[in-house]
């Protein structure tokens, strides 16, 4: 009883001690994850046009700013800003107004637990993962008040899309995120960081890269970008649940904020299953790069594949996707999880070398 | 649940019931698929009902393009109309072109030299090619693979650049003239034609690649949209959707005009009808018409590219049929002349008028997702159904 009673105010005690003697420094990190993240996806649409534009043999921005079009998705976004903010007459006015933010602010807050470096992080929750998963699935409610508000038919096919494919694709996350957590006994993210001496992602041999595997056609549902991108599917409804969106609120609900989420689960798949900030091999040697620098190097190169992924592949139908999720993945990462089980149960020193 | 007019209440262990039994009557929406949406390549409407994702009808509505070229073309010359039809299908531009020369020249009896049938052949077909990839593109588009487009887009770029060097146009090229072409081809044409059309096929397997041989695009096309042998003959449909449902039907072949007869090229047919077969025959109808340009180019005669045409074209008093396989189906006009400088009316049966029409049939009973697999498999032009 008493260990339950002092892990609970371990847990407690951080923050508040946090914001009682040092306020300041929480207002810093606030001020810089408030600057990081815009940056990032401002960077990460550049990076999109970039890479999108040498997939397709073309060129991409190459004007604004000068040096290969730097300043364009800059440009973009203030031209979004000028542009008039239409709210549908019979659009529920509050609801719609909202929306964009609802979707917007979970995915900058998944940014609070990411450990960038072994003491770069805003705050390194005990419960980090699962911080991470719930806050993830509040977007889709901004998703569904978009589509219901805007009183379109597309907005609300689009929407209900949405809410199915996150009920099916958010529990093999879970799973697979369970997996990890039961692999590196710990629920903070600094400390899944630290138990991987080899990444996940190589060991243990086979059941790391199955989990990642699982994991990302998770994530890539809950994006919801190509292949599994019906909630938005431009051809065949128009953008689902942003079709009535104009200007900044489009902006920020949907390219925005799905470039941020690109980011973020870019960031928690390097972190879960890559080894974060550690080098991708225990080799003295590359210890003498900084953590920030693989950490950053991991993040663009899982950005990069889920670009590729996104530009290369068609669209699934509704019930092919829900199929996959229910039939197939689910049950592969209710076996996983079992299988982690075993493999911590009867071979620990095998997973933990130390 | 609230009590509101016109609306009847119901217990919760009534709607329990109905959910458990499969008896719960959900309400129809009518969903306005168009005029203006991605997945209809212009002014398009198909009142579609939906029960959630499931079509139960679907009506295409069509007439926002109608230009009135039937009524225009008696108002006109017969120099004149040449411009006025290419204008009709506007990815098959020249294609439009052939049967009004055609049928001016059988009406007439003007001779045709053999170099101009040639060059026509050849024209004609790089021009198939640059639908068919327009096709394919906007196939993959609507499926959600956008990368293909673009390369797709390349290649039609290398034979657009071909086609420019001869007619000076990129869409509508005014190229055909009663009793011959316009003009002969410039220098280096043949060369150039040749590298354009060999390259489209060199790459041609490589986009393949990206779609058909996709599991995902495989997913999503088998099967879906079945057009049968019955229902395409009922419909009067045509070109690559009728051989997609297995119908071994090309009036190059059937009824050979021009120099079709000459060339060995094959009909490619699909055996289920359904949009992968439709897909798979439009993808080897390229691969077939660069055989035809191949072949023509090799064997072009020398001579003449202008017949002995009169100054003024004047067609004699009688009517006259003729059809052509355009890129989408086949592409008939009925002429009839009064003896006058101008048509005293011409018909025109286009392709795609008939091929949507088939479209109900296909759509009814499919989910939301699969009607844009249907509509992009379905190759219709805007243009050509309303013109």
């Amino acid at each position: 009883m008493d260990s339950i009673i002092l892990a609970a105010t371990e847990i407690r005690l951080g923050p508040i001690n946090f914001i009682a003697t040092d306020w300041w420094i929480f207002a810093l990190k606030l001020v810089v994850i408030l600057t990081v993240v815009p940056v990032g996806a401002l960077v990460g649409g550049y990076a999109l046009h970039k890479e999108l534009g040498h997939l397709q043999h073309r060129l991409g921005p190459m004007y604004a700013g000068g040096f290969h079009g730097w300043a364009q998705t800059l440009a973009d976004g203030l031209k979004f800003i000028y542009k008039e903010d239409i709210i549908p007459a019979r659009a529920d006015k509050p609801v719609f107004s909202l929306a964009p933010a609802v979707i917007f602010v979970p995915i900058v807050m998944l940014f609070l637990v990411i450990p960038v470096d072994r003491s770069l992080i805003v705050e390194d929750l005990d419960v980090g993962i699962f911080y991470l998963l719930a806050i993830g699935s509040v977007g889709v409610i901004g998703v569904l008040m978009a589509g219901w508000s805007s009183s379109n038919k597309y907005a609300l096919i689009g929407a209900l899309r949405s809410a199915a494919q996150l009920i099916a694709y958010e529990l093999p996350i879970v799973l697979t995120a369970a997996s990890v957590a039961m692999l590196a006994g710990t629920l903070s993210l600094v400390g899944i960081v630290e138990a991987q001496d080899w990444p996940f992602i190589l060991w243990p041999p086979g059941l790391g890269l199955l989990l990642f595997l699982i994991f990302m056609v998770g994530a890539i549902a809950e994006m919801a970008i190509p292949p599994f991108d019906m909630p938005v599917a431009e051809s065949e409804i128009i953008t689902g649940p942003f079709t009535e969106y104009t200007g900044m609120r489009f902006i920020f609900g949907f390219f925005f904020a799905e470039m941020a989420h690109i980011v973020a689960f870019s960031a928690i798949a390097s972190t879960l299953f890559l080894g974060g900030y550690k080098p991708i091999v225990p080799w003295g040697p590359l210890d003498v790069i900084p953590g920030i620098v693989w950490f950053m190097g991991k993040l663009v190169v899982m950005f990069f594949v889920l670009i590729w992924i996104r530009f290369t592949f068609p669209r699934l139908r509704e019930d092919q996707l829900q199929s996959f999720a229910w039939k197939f993945l689910i049950p592969v990462s209710l076996i996983l999880i079992l299988v982690t089980g075993a493999w911590v149960l009867y071979a620990p020193e095998s997973i933990w070398p130390r | 649940m609230a009590t509101t007019e016109g609306r009847v209440t119901r217990e919760v262990e009534e709607v329990v019931e109905e959910v458990s039994t499969g008896q719960l009557a959900t309400q129809e929406m009518i969903l306005n698929v168009g005029p203006q949406h991605p997945a209809t390549h212009g002014v398009f409407r198909l009142l579609a009902t939906i029960d959630g994702e499931v079509l139960t009808n679907a009506e295409p509505v069509i007439g926002y393009m109608h230009r009135g070229y039937e009524k225009l073309v008696e108002a006109r010359d017969y120099r004149q109309i040449t411009n006025l039809v290419s204008r009709m299908d506007w990815l098959s531009g020249i294609n439009n072109e052939l049967p009004l020369a055609l049928a001016i020249e059988k009406l007439m009896g003007l001779d045709v030299p053999p170099r101009a049938q040639y060059l026509r052949v050849i024209l004609c077909e790089m021009n198939r090619i640059l639908n068919h990839l327009m096709f394919f593109a906007s196939f993959g588009a609507e499926l959600g693979a956008i990368t293909p487009t673009f390369y797709a887009f390349r290649e039609r770029e290398d034979i657009q650049y071909v086609m420019e060097s001869v007619t000076g146009g990129r869409m509508h090229f005014g190229f055909f003239r009663p009793g011959g072409l316009k003009e002969d081809v410039p220098r280096g044409f043949y060369s150039a034609a040749l590298a354009a059309v060999r390259q489209v096929i060199d790459r041609l397997w490589h986009y393949e690649d990206l779609l058909v041989g996709n599991e995902i695009f495989k997913g999503r096309t088998i099967g879906v949209g079945v057009l049968d042998k019955e229902a395409a003959y009922s419909y009067g449909v045509t070109g690559p959707i009728a051989r997609g449902s297995g119908i071994d039907m090309d009036v190059r072949k059937d009824e050979p005009y021009l120099v079709y007869d000459q060339f060995d090229f094959d009909v490619p047919t699909g055996p289920n009808g359904d949009c992968f077969d439709r897909f798979w025959v439009l993808v080897h109808e390229v691969v077939e018409s660069a055989r035809i340009v191949e072949q023509a180019i090799e064997g072009i005669p020398s001579g003449a590219v202008m017949g002995k045409v009169p100054r003024v074209i004047q067609a004699p008093e009688g009517e006259v049929f003729v059809r052509t396989e355009n890129p989408l189906g086949e592409l008939g006009m009925y002429l009839v002349s009064d003896g006058d400088r101008r048509p005293y009316r011409l018909k025109i049966r286009t392709p795609s008028y008939n091929n949507v029409s088939a479209l109900p049939a296909v759509l009814k009973g499919t989910l939301v997702a699969d009607m844009i697999a249907i509509l992009g498999s379905f190759f219709f032009v805007l243009g050509d159904i309303d013109r």
